[in-house]
């Protein structure tokens, strides 16, 4: 099966789709008062690109990644996924949350076969349940329930669950922001492989600078809320990048500058 | 995975460890003494006089003895009996203090009359009961699981498919909501004489009366179960191409069910105090119109021998629920285990 899709991607190589985002203000309405979170923000993102969001907490980067999601409505903009308006959820883009969120009372491979079910097209394509399983190494636990699970196991169901439906875009909210600092590492090196392999689009929200730089092959910083872009760096360094990189090491330390903490570093 | 099998092994090797003088002669001694206060209660029954008039007492005093001698073969050959042996050994004390009580109450009651006699009847004229005036017990059974039953289906039903829709769609919430609020509250029972004389038969009342007092409370905890459910799960299933009724049959009922069954638990209690009422007040079958013709007639052992059959009728409702409960939340960690 692994094979079969190494196959695919060298056949394929860009499955990935474009992804703009057209002057996209958007807005909550708390207590009354109107709480701007985005400010006329502007990104085109090539096919099977990978970039990383950071920008100080609260900033916004998480309600811009529900608008590519679909989940929510931007007040002002447009959003655009191959040049089709994005207008609702679709599993072309799935989300990966900062929690796993699988669903209690379904198996691990229950949990994987979500979206497929919810497509009704569950019954033909069985075998894709069990490769994306095994892809992301869970076989033997398929028939676990989630309370069996670590966290690490846990966030990797969650991506298997994402990767089933084949996504053009990966939106990745913090999907590793809980876990230990070594299943994180690990986890990294795997997020980056079935990039390769898969070649979709991926965008990742993240506040570690660190990962965005080992990850992303572009870093857009954003201002405090409301977000507006504040820096766009693309990254061209090979992988699998090394944490001690020099490079890498510059720029984390202009991107912390641009975050406000300089002085710290 | 290894951590269980570890403990597996710790487990079956502990009992064989732990196999000396005392820990033998302290669960031999308490199967002994069970055996011993079996004994005391058949000896009782035969040895002293009746102070009444009771057919049943040679053979409850030869079943004792013969429970006694079961204990004591159970107790000697513990160790070749298997799992059996171990639940013997592990009931062994309540066996003991049962026997002891069922002694007691003989004395007490048959025997010296230390309780006044009508109104505490000795364990021969319960046993009496049984055997004597069983079809009518038994019709009483049977038309008791009927009524309970089909009142407790359609109240959980309605119970459930009203809870999900004021849970799922507010517009049904609006129109339903005050009179749950207006209605739900009031005791099933309250109805009682408004509806023995609308509805055509005391049956179809007394169905109406148990689904009321087993719809309020499924109502309310299936509609708050669906109403907690994390808006993470619909994002989750939304952005994997799921459909509203995929929303609704899919994750939000799964994920309101053990508040369901909290509902389902509840209504069952107040449903049994309404079949009950119902019965003695309207319906001529069941067991409470039973305790209500056995009060008639001053028959108190046929009272308490219906009250038994009663409470092992409503305990074993309540295990069938928590059992279906297990297997469909299988789950869920730490439910508790009845």
């Amino acid at each position: 099966m692994v094979v079969q899709s190494t196959a695919e991607a060298i056949t394929y190589p860009a499955v990935g789709a474009e992804l703009d985002i057209e002057g996209v203000s958007h807005a909550f309405d708390i207590d009354g008062a109107t709480l701007p979170v985005l400010d006329n923000v502007n990104l085109a993102i090539a096919p099977g690109e990978f970039v990383a969001l950071l920008g100080p907490s609260g900033c916004g980067k998480s309600t811009l990644l529900r608008l590519v999601a679909g989940l929510e409505k931007p007040r002002s903009g447009s959003l655009r996924e191959d040049e089709v308006r994005i207008s609702g959820p679709h599993p072309s883009r799935v989300v990966v949350f900062q929690d796993p969120t699988l669903f209690p009372w379904r198996s691990v491979w229950d949990n994987v076969a979500l979206g497929l079910e919810a497509q009704g097209i569950l019954k033909t394509q069985r075998h894709r349940v069990d490769a994306v399983i095994e892809l992301v190494g869970l076989s033997s636990f398929r028939n676990a329930y989630p309370h069996q699970l670590s966290g690490g196991m846990a966030q990797r169901v969650a991506l298997a669950r994402a990767l089933v439906n084949d996504p053009k875009i990966l939106v990745l909210d913090e999907p590793l922001g809980k876990l230990d600092s070594l299943t994180r590492i690990a986890m990294q090196a795997e997020l980056v492989a079935l990039w390769q392999r898969k070649g979709f689009t991926t965008l990742l929200v993240t506040h570690d600078v660190e990962e965005a730089l080992v990850l992303a092959n572009r870093v857009i910083v954003l201002s405090d809320r409301p977000a507006r872009i504040k820096a766009d760096i693309a990254i061209a360094r090979p992988y699998p990048r090394h944490r001690g990189d020099p490079y890498l090491a510059d720029l984390r330390k202009q991107i912390l500058g641009l975050l406000g903490l300089e002085a710290t570093w | 995975m290894s951590t269980y099998s570890v403990s597996d092994t710790t487990a079956a090797a502990a009992p064989r460890a732990a196999l000396t003088f005392s820990h033998l002669s302290g669960s031999y001694g308490v199967g002994l003494a069970a055996s011993l206060a079996w004994l005391a209660f058949g000896l009782s029954c035969l040895y002293w006089p009746d102070l009444g008039d009771w057919s049943r007492t040679g053979s409850l005093g030869i079943g004792a003895i013969v429970i006694a001698a079961f204990i004591l073969f159970g107790t000697l050959s513990v160790d070749y009996l298997g799992s059996a042996g171990q639940a013997l050994r592990k009931r062994a004390p309540w066996l003991l203090a049962f026997g002891a009580f069922v002694t007691l109450w003989e004395v007490a009651t048959a025997k010296f009359a230390w309780l006044p006699l009508p109104f505490f009847p000795p364990p021969q004229s319960i046993l009496e009961v049984y055997t004597d005036d069983l079809p009518k017990l038994l019709d009483s059974v049977f038309a008791s699981i009927k009524l309970q039953l089909g009142g407790y289906i359609i109240g959980a039903t309605v119970g459930f498919v009203t809870g999900v829709s004021i849970g799922w769609s507010q517009k049904i919430g609006y129109w339903v909501h005050p009179v749950l609020r207006f209605i739900g509250p009031l005791p099933a029972t309250a109805w009682l004489p408004i509806a023995f004389f609308t509805f055509p038969s005391s049956w179809s009342a007394s169905t109406f009366l148990i689904a009321l007092a087993t719809g309020f409370p499924v109502t309310v905890l299936t509609w708050s179960g669906v109403a907690s459910v994390s808006s993470a799960y619909y994002d989750v299933a939304r952005t994997l191409g799921a459909k509203p009724s995929f929303l609704v049959l899919k994750v939000a009922i799964p994920a309101a069910l053990p508040h369901v069954f909290v509902g389902l638990f509840m209504g069952l209690g107040s449903s049994f105090a309404v079949l009950v009422v119902a019965e003695m007040i309207g319906v001529k079958a069941g067991l409470g119109w039973y305790l209500q013709w056995a009060q008639g007639w001053a028959a108190y052992a046929n009272m308490y021998a219906a009250l038994i059959v009663m409470s092992l009728l409503c305990s074993g409702a309540i295990t069938l629920l928590f059992r279906t409960r297990d297997r469909l939340l299988v789950w869920q960690k730490g439910v508790v285990k009845w």
